[in-house]
């Protein structure tokens, strides 16, 4: 599980029985002090995210687990959205476009 | 499982709903000599950890569900132990007591 921020949508229009209907987003991976880290990727959104969006995402099998139809194959999805992070250094990150 | 240091808390106020209730809090993985090891990630907090401990994390599906006792949960990522020490080689290279 992983923080990231949704940076756009994407479309299939053929894609896998089972994944109809399932929204496709652009992902950008952060660190811990919501840094952009490593590649963006393609996730499943299982809530209502949006560009803009900081959430948190699961990889792997469990990708397949938080969608409706459970066997499905993808390996990211959006499970949450994140509102604030707070570090130990009493110093937090919001909810809000960098 | 690895060994991660719990850097931050993590607010999440809309969620698939096998997380409501439970503390994510956020973690960097270390060393034994508790060097940064790679990307922080989120975890389920299960022992009531807090900043600052250093904690092992399992990052499997099957022995999260089993751990948070929900079959069909798409979780992970699951803080199930509290470090107190750890020993290298003969040598103790993280005391919590002393830390």
């Amino acid at each position: 599980m992983f923080l990231a921020r949704v940076t756009g949508r994407l479309v299939a229009t053929i894609s896998y029985p089972g994944l109809d209907g399932v929204p496709l987003q652009w992902i950008q991976p952060l660190d811990e002090d919501g840094q952009p880290c490593g590649p963006q990727l393609v996730a499943c959104a299982a809530i209502g995210s949006g560009p803009g969006d900081l959430v948190h995402f699961v990889d792997g099998r469990e990708a397949a687990v938080a969608l409706e139809e459970t066997y499905v194959p993808v390996d990211a999805t959006i499970i949450g959205y994140v509102e604030q992070v707070q570090r130990a250094d009493a110093t937090a990150w919001v909810e809000a476009q960098p | 499982m690895i060994l991660a240091e719990v850097i931050g808390t993590v607010v999440s106020p809309v969620q698939i709903p096998v997380l409501d209730g439970r503390k994510l809090l956020l973690l960097k993985p270390v060393t034994p000599s508790g060097a940064p090891a790679g990307q922080a990630r989120i975890g389920i907090d299960t022992i009531g950890a807090g900043m600052g401990d250093r904690v092992l994390v399992i990052q499997e599906g099957n022995s999260s569900r089993q751990i948070l006792q929900e079959p069909k949960g798409a979780v992970k990522t699951v803080i199930v132990g509290f470090v107190d020490e750890v020993e290298m080689g003969g040598e103790i290279v993280y005391d919590h007591a002393n830390s």
